[in-house]
């Protein structure tokens, strides 16, 4: 193509001052934070890795949904996966629990791959519903399984021989790694050329398709990374919980939660499920003790934000305050005005 | 055998009552493309609100139930309508999301509000001994007189939804807003009037089957995600678009939880499910898709 226009120097920008600054200060608190053990309350510890586990859940969900397009109400299939494969392991195969996690990840990973060929066989709304039938069949197998105490459940007795500080710290940490991996996981894939073929199949499948994006490969990607990310959830959940059974491990509301924090956090947003599950936590924290009145306002606030803020409260704030602090977009940053 | 053949007339019968809870959906998916993840709630609720009305008729339990149901008829009908109308129409869109959302956290309020008006004790609507009558089919066999009643309801809904959907005025109207909204538009129709007619028709339906489940077995208000799941599974394993593939759905459904029961009880829901992701894999356009 030739053009008389005079060259323009330009460069593409994958940063924003708000993202230097916001990693530097996160890199700060992070650092903060993995000194809880020496001096923090047992307490902040418990509070702090059940938030952690709803966070990684939640960035899942939310590259599930929010960017994959995949609106799924099954995620707690992968969570409990993942707990079950922790405390079969740690229980029966003599595996040390705290390397267990990792190990019940990728399984959980594994068992998605075959999942994915029934799930994927529905769109839409009725995807949700599918995959919700997916998570039932497996609460309900493993409730039958009397090894793992059916449906009464079984406690993690392979942590008996290890020291409780121990066991409270490493258990700490292993949350703050891994929730601050799952962040960075998705930031890193988001940036990378499968995000953008992502986020180009959240826009037009078939634009997209017709470009050369391998449409099924990115989204069975997707599914399986996801999948990854609850095992991580429900192996750390239920190593800090001692006690697993198929009601708390296969519940709907892992994700009926982790919806209403990355819907009021924001969705499509990588902030979104952060300052959603900040959110989730205060209101936890005052509310909770009015039960049932409790999940009502839940339900209707999920409700109301969709409406009427569908981009949720970091949607709105990073809209108006053109704020990114994990940026995924491109930006063409003019070196100097050209001149005429 | 007899046992075997007994098994297969009440799963039959159950069917029946699955039927009943799937048309609603079916309706609203097959006009709108909205999956209502509510739907198993609002059956629940529309059991609890038949049994309030029912005890407030103060009339006899043999007809108290019957009433309660002509009554919640028309109220249903204009929940339905509203919550269509000035809720749900604005949730629509390429994005299956917001749909996904609203419903969800709809029927998150209902469980609790039902938790909190009722307990969560399980609760049957009084039909004056109709719930334990039989009557002898022969050959040995006894079936009780309500689940025969309610697979004959069933059977005549599926009839005149099929004829509704397939014969009238008003069943155009679906099938063009389903097939191409802007065309029927342009024809004069507006999508919004009926999208919230065929939600209320579909909340017609709930009210129905929710009192006749409540009638039939206990219900606490913890019950509806499970209602949910079999009225689904009942329209994808029967085929979308066609209310009698979705009365088989039912009724193969019912079947098969009644088979998985009689072999062990842990595994009668658990068969359901199984059959119908089997016929995700092996015939996922269902049984008798789109027939029309």
């Amino acid at each position: 193509m030739t053009t008389n226009a005079p060259a323009i120097a330009f460069e593409v920008s994958r940063a924003t001052r708000a993202s230097r600054t916001g990693g530097a200060l996160a890199a700060v608190f992070v650092v903060f934070l993995a000194t809880f053990p020496w001096w923090a309350d047992h307490g902040w510890m418990r509070e702090f890795n059940e938030m952690a586990c709803y966070l990684i859940f939640a960035m899942m969900w939310n590259l599930l949904a929010g960017y994959g397009g995949m609106v799924s109400i099954g995620q707690q299939a992968f969570l409990g996966l993942g707990g079950y494969a922790l405390v079969v392991m740690g229980n029966f195969m003599g595996v040390n629990p705290f390397v267990a996690v990792p190990i019940a990840a990728v399984l959980t990973m594994l068992v998605a791959i075959p999942v994915s060929k029934i799930a994927f066989r529905l769109q839409g709304g009725y995807f949700a519903i599918g995959t919700w039938v997916i998570a039932e069949v497996f609460r309900l197998s493993i409730a039958n399984v009397s090894a793992v105490g059916g449906g009464s459940g079984t406690s993690l007795t392979a942590l008996r021989g290890i020291e409780k500080a121990t066991r409270v710290s490493v258990t700490f940490w292993l949350c703050l790694i891994s929730a601050v991996a799952s962040v960075a996981l998705v930031y890193w894939f988001l940036r990378s050329r499968q995000g953008l073929a992502l986020l180009a199949i959240r826009d037009s499948e078939i634009a997209s398709e017709s470009q050369g994006v391998n449409v099924r490969a990115t989204k069975l990607g997707v599914y399986v990374v996801a999948a990854f990310g609850a095992g991580l959830a429900g192996a750390l959940y239920f190593l800090g919980n001692l006690r697993i059974s198929p009601d708390a491990a296969f519940t709907v509301n892992w994700t009926a939660f982790t919806i209403f924090i990355v819907m009021i956090g924001g969705i499509g947003t990588i902030e979104g499920p952060i300052v959603g599950v900040v959110l989730f936590w205060l209101l936890n924290k005052y509310f909770s003790e009015y039960g049932t009145w409790y999940l009502v306002g839940l339900g209707l606030l999920a409700i109301v934000v969709t409406i009427r803020f569908p981009r949720g409260l970091w949607g709105y704030v990073s809209h108006r305050f053109d704020l990114h602090f994990f940026p995924v977009q491109r930006r063409l940053v003019l070196r100097e005005p050209p001149k005429d | 055998m007899t046992a075997w053949l007994d098994t297969i007339v009440q799963g039959v019968l159950l069917g029946g009552l699955y039927a009943l809870f799937a048309m609603g959906q079916s309706l609203i998916f097959g006009v709108m493309r909205l999956t209502n993840t509510a739907h198993g709630d609002f059956i629940i609720l529309a059991a609890f609100g038949a049994f309030s009305l029912a005890l407030a008729l103060g009339l006899p339990p043999a007809a108290a139930p019957w009433i309660a149901m002509g009554v919640l008829l028309p109220i249903a009908f204009a929940a339905g309508y509203g919550l269509q109308r000035f809720v749900l129409n604005g949730t629509l869109g390429k994005d299956p999301l917001p749909s996904l959302v609203v419903t969800f956290g709809l029927a998150i309020v209902i469980q609790n509000v039902l938790q909190e008006v009722y307990s969560a004790d399980p609760r049957s609507i009084d039909s004056g001994g109709l719930n334990i009558a039989s009557v002898e089919i022969g050959g040995g066999l006894a079936v009780g007189t309500l689940p025969l009643l309610i697979f004959g309801v069933a059977v005549v809904m599926a009839v005149a939804m099929q004829w509704l959907f397939g014969r009238t005025a008003l069943g155009r109207a679906f099938r063009a807003v389903s097939d191409d909204r802007d065309a029927a538009e342009l024809m004069g129709l507006d999508h919004r009037h009926v999208y919230a007619l065929a939600t209320g028709i579909a909340f017609a339906l709930v009210a129905i089957a929710g009192t006749l489940h409540g009638m039939k077995t206990t219900v606490s208000p913890s019950d509806g995600p499970a209602l949910l799941l079999y009225a689904f599974e009942a329209v994808i394993i029967g085929g979308m678009g066609s209310f009698y593939g979705t009365f088989a759905g039912g009724v193969i459904l019912g079947v098969t939880q009644a088979i998985g029961f009689r072999i062990d009880p842990g595994w009668g829901i658990w068969a359901g499910h199984v059959v119908f992701l089997a016929m995700l894999l092996f015939r996922p356009s269902g049984l008798f898709p789109k027939t029309r």
